[in-house]
């Protein structure tokens, strides 16, 4: 299969750790984080996501390029050699 | 395992108790949006993969070891899991951890290192096929058509889980309020909506999308919860502050095993260890097509043995993350609660403060939506609402913007638990119904075709079961009960068939039947303490009472596997057994032990399952 699952996943958790990040710092010092035991949950949490997230996306891009071209699959023809 | 019950009063308690349900703002939303996003985005994008019907009902068996892994264990992660494991954990504390740590671990080891082999070895497609393989037909059709009807009705119920939760946090009543729509279309808007999205994804991507998206609930599930336990705890005074808030009970997983009178679960060691441990575990790890599917999805022999075994490392790791949270909401200060809920607790009336005041930590007390009093137990005791401890905790703790993260998460997992049970039923109709006995002998492309439609099928009855459940009070508690008659009896035929050379086909079907006709009548005969006959047991003649309801449980699952053991063997010895050459393959005796020098250390299965014992001893020790 030749869609690496960590680009889309890396992609998401990023996205949502960039939107979290920034509405955490929008919001610093908001009574709303008294439900959290006083942490800007948002803030800290959003820098978690990005993390995994561009470790995730990063590792995926990197397989991709340095993947073994795949063998050829059953009952498809092999690649013929050219004859010098 | 742990069923939940997210029944209609739920929705009427809550808006009782005065809460205002979800304040969803537009980052929440957002979250939500991008989530569902990527989810169909997957499916896009995997579409022009799925030229075979290999490629569409087993993922072209290409898949790495570690994304089937995370995939195993979500596919049995939908959000009862989720929602049943914290309302358990609320109720009866750190000892629910034995549906993990006894009732998942060793079985999955089990599969892993002895199981494996045969199922993906034999090239089966399926648990039924493999069945028809080492036995005969009949022995197949028997699993076939039992486990399709189970899954359509199993994602159904879980369609219709997710609807009520939906309808009881009040997600989408402001929007439906500022669009002008009846409140009341909440439910079908929320059965409608899931069942196209999973649709959709499951059509394009086939069981490679499910997978896909069954890693992506996984991290989500983690990402969601972990904050969550993260806060709660801090807010409680840490793992000190939790154990003086709570009864020492709830703090041990071992204590007072020995008798059933003396542990909150009400059965004593042997029922836990060989009920739960032994034949429930092991009948549904190794042998549910809905679990097993993702490592036959793996791209070779030695990856489909290390599923199970990556899949319970976290899995072992979870009570910390699904039923702490339930111990954290029964150790939640009053208090700090009222504070909180200062804007929720302004409108409450007089018989609503009772209410609050009824239920125990963010536990509330069940209400009779009747009379609006609080329902009392035989001993005088209010009966609470433990199905509320998840989402009551996510309320509670999580401001706007990670609350969004929290319950897409939530989302996530009732969506996957849909999806693993749709895709194990297209395979099973495809392979094991239609093209065995309806349609044999047609082009690839025409049972690529079938599977495909037999999506939208199964997602159709699935939404059937959901309004049925939806009609009629008594049918989840009905199908669940018909679920554990049916998976209690399997393992010894997997057992007998993987590990024995002389059993027959004939015995193994007899075998079959009579031990899901053994629980039956176990259940009609039985009861369990403080329970009416009924659905709960007993509606023949009551001649046994067992002290819980999970005794009874636990018992019936040991009856019916001595009776499926004991018959499959006798009938075996007198039955004409097939010849060894037939076997090799399917048979341990008879087939060649899987090598694992070339392997590093680290990934030699056999040293992955030591490391995962000695980590269960530690745990275990750790909290007894």
């Amino acid at each position: 299969m030749s869609l690496d699952l960590r680009i889309p996943l890396g992609l998401l958790f990023s996205i949502v750790g960039v939107l979290l990040s920034i509405y955490g710092l929008v919001t610093r010092g908001s009574e709303i984080y008294a439900r959290s035991a006083g942490l800007d949950i948002n803030l800290i949490w959003g820098i978690v996501m990005l993390g995994f997230g561009l470790t995730m996306f990063l590792l995926g891009r990197y397989s991709d390029k340095h993947a073994k071209p795949q063998p050829p699959g059953e009952g498809e023809p092999r690649p013929l050699g050219h004859n010098h | 395992m742990q069923p939940c019950t997210v029944t209609c009063d739920i929705a009427i308690q809550v808006s009782r108790r005065g809460r205002p349900g979800v304040n969803l703002t537009t980052i929440d939303w957002l979250i939500m949006l991008l989530y569902f996003a990527f989810v169909l985005g997957i499916g896009f994008a995997l579409k022009r993969f799925m030229k075979t019907s290999k490629d569409y009902l087993q993922a072209g068996r290409s898949l790495p070891a570690w994304i089937c892994g995370l995939a195993f264990i979500s596919a049995n992660l939908g959000a009862q899991e989720v929602i049943g494991m914290g309302a358990s954990g609320a109720k009866y504390g750190i000892v629910t951890s034995h549906f993990y740590w006894i009732g998942a671990i060793p079985a999955m080891i089990f599969v892993g290192v002895f199981m494996m082999p045969f199922y993906y070895g034999s090239k089966a497609r399926s648990v039924p096929e493999f069945l028809r393989l080492r036995f005969d037909e009949k022995t197949r059709a028997w699993n076939a058509c039992s486990f399709a009807l189970m899954t359509v009705f199993s994602s159904g119920i879980s369609m219709y889980a997710m609807a009520r939760l939906i309808q009881t946090l009040h997600v989408f009543d402001k929007l439906f309020l500022r669009l002008g729509l009846p409140v009341d279309w909440i439910f079908h808007f929320a059965i409608i909506l899931s069942a196209v999205i999973v649709l959709c994804y499951i059509f394009l991507g086939g069981l490679t999308s499910a997978i896909y998206n069954e890693v992506l609930q996984f991290f989500l599930i983690v990402a969601g919860f972990l904050p969550l336990v993260w806060v709660g705890l801090k807010n409680v005074g840490g793992w000190d502050g939790l154990k003086a808030a709570l009864p020492v009970a709830y703090m041990h997983s071992w204590k007072g095993m020995g008798s059933a009178q003396t542990n909150p679960l009400g059965v004593d060691w042997f029922a836990l260890v060989a009920g739960l441990g032994f034949v429930l575990s092991f009948g549904y790890w190794c042998t549910d097509f809905l679990v097993i599917q993702t490592a036959m999805a793996a791209n070779s022999e030695e990856s489909a043995r290390r599923v199970p075994l990556i899949a319970a490392i976290p899995k072992m790791f979870f009570p910390f993350l699904v039923i702490l949270p339930g111990l954290i909401a029964i150790g939640t200060p009053m208090v700090t609660q009222h504070v909180m809920n200062h804007d929720a607790a302004a409108g409450v009336t007089a018989s609503n403060a009772e209410n609050l005041s009824a239920g125990r930590g963010l536990i509330p007390a069940k209400v009779d939506p009747v009379t609006g009093k609080v329902m009392l137990d035989t001993h005088g005791q209010p009966v609470l609402d433990y199905d509320l401890a998840i989402p009551n905790m996510l309320l509670h703790y999580f401001p706007t913007g990670i609350l969004g993260l929290g319950l897409t998460a939530l989302l996530a997992s009732f969506m996957s638990g849909m999806a693993g049970n749709v895709t194990a039923f297209n395979t099973v109709w495809t392979f094991d119904i239609y093209q065995s006995y309806i349609h044999k002998g047609a082009s690839d492309a025409h049972y690529l075709k079938m599977g495909r439609w037999t999506t939208v099928v199964g997602i159709l009855i699935s939404m059937g079961t959901a309004y049925v459940v939806l009609g009629f009070n008594n049918i989840m508690d009905t199908l669940q009960l018909v679920f554990s008659i049916v998976n209690a009896p399997l393992f010894a035929t997997f057992l007998l068939g993987m590990f024995w050379k002389r059993s027959t086909g004939h015995a193994a079907f007899i075998g079959l039947a009579s031990g899901t006709v053994g629980a039956l009548l176990h259940h009609g005969l039985t009861i369990g303490a403080g329970d009416h006959p009924g659905i709960h047991g007993g509606w023949l003649h009551v001649i046994h009472t067992y002290p819980s309801d999970m005794a009874l449980n636990f018992w019936q699952a040991i009856f019916a596997f001595t009776i499926n053991f004991t018959l499959t063997v006798l009938i075996s010895l007198v039955t004409k057994p097939r010849p060894e050459k037939e076997l090799v393959g399917l048979v341990y005796s008879l087939t060649p032990k899987p090598v694992e020098h070339h392997m590093a250390w680290y990934a030699r299965p056999s040293n992955i399952a030591i490391g995962l014992i000695i980590l269960l001893v530690g745990l275990n020790f750790i909290f007894r």
